[in-house]
């Protein structure tokens, strides 16, 4: 029974049951009279739908009944809604067409829900999809974004032409231009940031309820931020008062962003279960996840950073066409704009910076925020033209790095791209990273692998993220449709036990944990006394739950807030009790204590009388110890670091493997470093699954999802990694209350540059300066090949 | 469409539950015909589960050769001291199939009556000269993998087991899907006395013999002596993640590694 504070690394709270196989998750929820839901999808990326007969189906075993998007239009269920409404260049905003819940009148991408069986059980609801007839209409999809811009191409949505949903930009044009008359030196990239797919370990999954006496919807769903759930659904699809619908995310396994959007699955079982009034429950296969999740990344990207003869940056320019695939999703256009742009001056002084963003529709799946969402992309973008222009001018890639930093005197550091940075050293990260990684024997180690007929290869990436989304004020300049605020409430039982109602979610992250330490330390409670309650909005007050690094420094902050008011509170108490002033009352280890006397009452004795008020001054003095706050923050939060990776690669071959990572990460203040290393490490896993392995792949003329199973779609595993090596630097943010930074997706952003930097260093000696993701064996042969035979041609 | 599940426990009602059945299937580890069904390409309706039959499961070395029965897993090959004293080139192959949940459920039996293009074992029974043992003849490995998914199997012919004969070195390398493991390329290289045998699966529609490798390295048995060899990639496979140059480029690779590790774990 003790405090376990800030900084301490107890073991996982929540891995009790985890490990134990005691989590409960949405499929493990079993409801009396619950039938089983099973989604027809487009075996089509672009169709149109004619007459759909469910009469075969209808008479299978077990059926109930059959929904389609004509059923859903009937009863005016609205379209999915976005929840950033981004602006053109031109002043126009960006176009925003119908999402309907079940497809009506096309379908836009290869498994675009177009019905819904209804069934007894899942199998049977399975064998009769099969008998849902759909007359399509196959169209002519439009897969690559280069083909959806050209004029002649067929229109995914008929009121967007040209399917470009925006024409966006960010930055000074003009400014950009000077700096390019200016330049010694153009240093220029062309790259394709690969569509990924998540993959959550738990597929995505959802029961809906309702209770006809009181009127009252419940959904159970896989999701990490239930209450927008119920704002989005209840409010703009359903329209379902918020108070007759209760959303409840319980645990939930993993989530990359993948469950942070408000899903047309959601939307159709509690549309169902009021028409049926019987609970239904959906659980995706995992093949049907490849084909209804949401995407991530897909980005094609030219680029142009402008240097002076001392290699000094003067201007950056950037054009990224962004795959919105074939709706906007619940973020979607928001990721590649103001998620991307924004950190395009990494850690550098970068005077001039323009950025245009096309936000183009195709027939793909929807395409939004995953892991680290825009930043990583934006990372992959400077950090890999930054190596182009060392290696075109002969200026080392740290030295040139070293020559544009931001030094730490410079914070706060204004970008010319809205943001500004509130703290930082990225200097000592690289200073650390160069010694942890033992850069100085690199070159040994080179030599020592060409030894074996191996070429070795040394890449650096250095990033910031703008984390801890958001600050309203700036979020809703850029767009966004809400607050991104959060809130926590601290309950102190009258045993001075703790329970903690936050909004933010935990889908494996450890805020059981992290956020238990946090309470502990600031109310010396022990840490086994505080529970933390999320994932259900009936009994969290509200929240926004969990995503953009959010949860420790928003919610988080919340959190302390919260605890702060909890202590006047129980100054006030105390006061009264030992008959002093509030003033007079000073909270220290867990005490009460009149200032300068040893009169104290303990924490769990003012928790006590709380709930015991036999003698208060009713008047000034209200029972209970329960205090609730909301924290918006001011600014974003700006983590950082320094990346390296050593590569070797089989020139016979192209086989790769990964010799060694070391990242050093300035993540602020670190409340538990075991879940901070943690997370870093699988964030770091997930960048080296878009460098090496993971590509989203659909067929140019068809539109089919060619990798659409773990037989094709490959995840990285652990014998393909080496140990990696974490290193933390902590600078503390200048605006959050325990100067925490974020850590969720830190490793995301650093690491695919870090990764293919070294590819192309490790290919140097073929002349070659990028090689797109993932890096695999045969892409890698190919490129060696091709090298090897202009050389041979050459001489 | 219901399923009929069956559990025999001899050979001989096994064969029969499959003859009677309209659409019947073998069962053994599972690790091929389950995810088939899952994903509906596959609805039979019998399945006759091998795993009750006496004797399937077993590794035995006899005076000139190794014999391992139809229903032995794949983790028991690969752990095998038998084997590895034996056909280490064979436990070894068996190791690196899938992952070990495959390996503690999969079966050589299952696997070459699959005869999956990208599958480990038919490179080691062709390249071996192996004889696939059934319940009712003998057919030698040469003349049992007739294409993709195809095998000289009559359909309620059971495999009992494999028997080997024991090569003077032998080893196979692979290079897998990152993805599923499969080999994308697997070249299982076997010298015997009276010659060089040489079998690559995952490349092409069903796993094959070189007859230009095998003749350069019976005169030789060194990876230079195949410096002069390419293949036709023509009629290889090409997939998202090897196109057919690679293909015809890595089963040189991977012979010469292959050929190199024979004569080093000699
Ligand atoms: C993720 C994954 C990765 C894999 N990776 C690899 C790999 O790297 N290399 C590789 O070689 N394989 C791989 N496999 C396949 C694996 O080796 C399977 O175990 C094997 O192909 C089938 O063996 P089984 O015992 O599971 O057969 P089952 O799935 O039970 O049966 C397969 C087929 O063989 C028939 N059959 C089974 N036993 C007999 C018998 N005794 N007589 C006649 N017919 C029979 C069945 O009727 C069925 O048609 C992988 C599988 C998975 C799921």
């Amino acid at each position: 029974m003790t405090a376990i504070g800030i900084g301490q690394a107890p073991k996982r709270k929540e891995d009790v049951r985890f490990l134990t196989g005691r989590g409960r998750y949405v499929s493990d929820i079993k409801l009396h009279n619950m039938a089983a839901a099973f989604f027809v999808r487009s075996p089509h990326a672009h169709a149109k739908i004619g007459a759909i007969d469910s009469s075969a189906a209808l008479e299978a075993e077990g059926v109930v009944a059959v929904f389609t998007g004509a059923d859903l239009e009937a009863a005016k269920v609205g379209g999915l809604p976005v929840g950033w409404g981004i602006t053109g260049s031109d002043g126009e905003p960006m176009k925003e067409p119908f999402y309907p819940v079940l497809a009506v009148g096309k379908v836009r991408h290869v498994g675009d829900p177009v019905a819904v069986v209804v069934a007894e059980t899942p199998e049977q609801a399975q064998a009769a999809a099969d008998l849902v007839m759909v007359d399509y209409e196959p169209l002519t999809p439009v897969v690559s974004m280069l083909d959806a811009l050209k004029p002649e191409a067929p229109l995914v949505h008929e009121d967007v032409p040209q399917n470009l949903c925006c024409d966006w930009a960010m930055g000074d044009e003009a400014a950009v231009e000077e700096a390019r008359q200016k330049a010694a030196h153009i240093a220029r990239i062309e790259l394709v940031n690969n569509r990924l797919i998540g993959n959550p370990m738990e597929p995505r999954a959802a029961i809906a309820e309702y209770d006809r006496a009181r009127d009252h919807y419940t959904l159970y769903t896989t999701s990490q931020f239930p209450h927008v759930v119920r704002f989005l659904m209840g409010g703009l699809v359903l329209n379902i008062p918020q108070h007759k619908l209760r959303v409840v995310a319980p645990d939930v396994g993993g989530g990359f962003g993948v469950k942070q959007f408000h899903y047309a699955e959601e939307a159709a079982l509690t549309f169902i279960a009021g028409k049926l009034c019987r609970p239904v429950k959906w659980v995706s296969e995992r093949s049907e996840g490849f084909v209804s999740d949401r995407q991530g990344r897909d980005h094609v990207t030219e680029a142009e950073l402008m240097l002076d003869e001392n290699g000094k940056f003067l201007g950056l320019w950037v054009s990224t066409l962004a795959n919105m695939g074939g709706y906007l999703s619940t973020f979607g256009p928001n990721i590649p704009t103001n998620l991307y742009a924004p950190l395009l001056s990494g850690v550098y002084k970068l005077p001039a910076i323009f950025c245009n963003v096309k936000v183009v529709f195709t027939n793909t799946l929807p395409v939004d925020a995953y892991r680290g969402a825009g930043r990583p992309e934006a990372t992959f973008v400077l950090e890999r033209l930054v190596d182009v222009a060392a290696i075109e001018t002969g200026i080392d890639k740290i030295e040139i790095r070293r020559r544009n930093m931001i030094s730490k005197e410079e914070y706060p550091y204004q970008t010319p791209v809205v943001v500004e940075y509130d703290s930082g050293d990225p200097m000592a990260c690289l200073d650390k990273a160069i010694e942890v990684a033992d850069i100085a024997g690199f070159e040994a180690r080179r030599t020592e692998a060409a030894r074996r007929g191996k070429y070795r290869g040394l890449g650096l990436s250095t990033y910031v993220e703008a984390c801890g989304l958001a600050p309203s004020r700036l979020a809703g300049q850029m767009g966004a449709r809400g607050g991104l605020y959060e809130s926590a409430t601290v309950r102190v039982h009258p045993t001075s036990h703790v329970s903690v109602m936050i909004g933010t979610h935990n889908h494996g992250q450890g805020h059981e944990t992290t956020f238990a330490q946090i309470v502990s330390e600031q109310l010396g409670v022990p840490f086994e006394d505080i529970d933390i309650v999320f994932g259900d909005t009936d009994r969290v007050q509200f929240g926004m739950g969990t995503y953009g690094s959010r949860s420790l420094v928003v919610g988080g902050a919340a959190l302390s807030k919260a605890g702060d008011k909890v202590i006047v509170k129980g100054r006030k108490i105390a006061a009264h009790l030992l008959e002093a002033s509030f003033e007079d009352i000073a909270f220290e280890k867990g005490e009460f204590k009149v200032a300068g006397t040893d009169r104290a009452k303990t924490f769990a004795e003012i928790a006590g009388a709380a709930y015991v008020p036999h003698d208060y001054p009713l008047e000034t003095l209200e029972p209970g110890l329960e205090e609730q706050a909301y924290y918006d923050p001011i600014n974003f939060t700006y983590p950082g670091g320094a990346h390296f990776c050593e590569v070797e690669i089989d020139p016979d071959s192209g086989e790769i493997e990964l010799c060694a990572y070391t990242a050093v990460d300035d993540v602020g203040t670190i409340i538990n470093p075991m879940i901070v290393e943690g997370q870093l490490h699988g964030g770091i896993v997930q960048g080296i699954g878009q460098a090496l392995f993971e590509h989203g792949i659909y067929d140019e003329e068809t539109g089919q999802l060619m990798s659409g199973s773990f037989m094709d779609y490959c995840m990285p595993r652990a014998d393909n990694l080496p140990s990696i090596t974490i290193s933390p630097q902590v600078t503390a943010c200048a605006h959050t209350p325990m100067g925490v930074k974020g850590c969720g997706e830190c490793g995301t952003i650093g690491s695919p540059a870090a990764v293919i930097n070294a590819v192309v260093d490790a290919l140097k000696p073929l002349g070659i300066t990028h090689v797109d993701m993932p890096a695999t064996p045969n892409r890698l042969w190919a490129i060696i090949r091709n090298a090897q035979s202009t050389s041979i041609a050459a001489e | 469409m219901t399923l009929a599940f069956h559990r025999p426990s001899s050979i001989a009602d096994a064969a029969k539950l499959l003859a009677g059945a309209e659409d019947g299937k073998f069962l053994a580890g599972g690790m091929t015909l389950l995810p088939t069904m899952r994903q509906r390409l596959a609805d039979p309706s019998d399945l006759v589960d091998l795993s009750s039959l006496p004797g399937l499961a077993m590794i035995e070395r006899t005076g000139d050769g190794l014999v391992i029965g139809a229903l032995t897993r794949h983790a028991d090959v690969a752990g095998s001291e038998v084997v590895k004293a034996a056909v280490p080139a064979l436990a070894a192959l068996a190791g690196r199939i899938g992952d070990p949940q495959v390996r503690y459920r999969g079966t050589i039996g299952g696997s070459i009556a699959n005869n999956d293009p990208a599958a480990d074992y038919p490179a080691a029974l062709l390249a071996l000269d192996a004889t696939v043992v059934t319940d009712r003849r003998e057919i030698a490995a040469d003349d049992f993998f007739l294409g993709t998914f195809e095998t000289a199997l009559e359909t309620d012919e059971i495999v009992t087991a494999v028997r080997f004969p024991i090569p003077l070195a032998a080893s196979y390398e692979k290079l897998r899907s990152p993805a599923s493991r499969y080999a994308l390329v697997g070249v299982f290289v076997a010298r015997f006395a009276d010659g060089v045998r040489v079998a690559v699966t995952g490349a092409g529609p069903c796993v094959f013999r070189s007859a230009d490798i095998e003749e350069a390295l019976a005169s030789a048995f060194e990876p230079s002596a195949l410096d002069r060899i390419s293949i036709d990639a023509s009629e290889l496979n090409s997939d998202l993640h090897a196109d057919a140059d690679y293909r015809a480029h890595m089963i040189m690779v991977l012979t010469k590694r292959a050929v190199a590790a024979a004569i080093a774990g000699h």
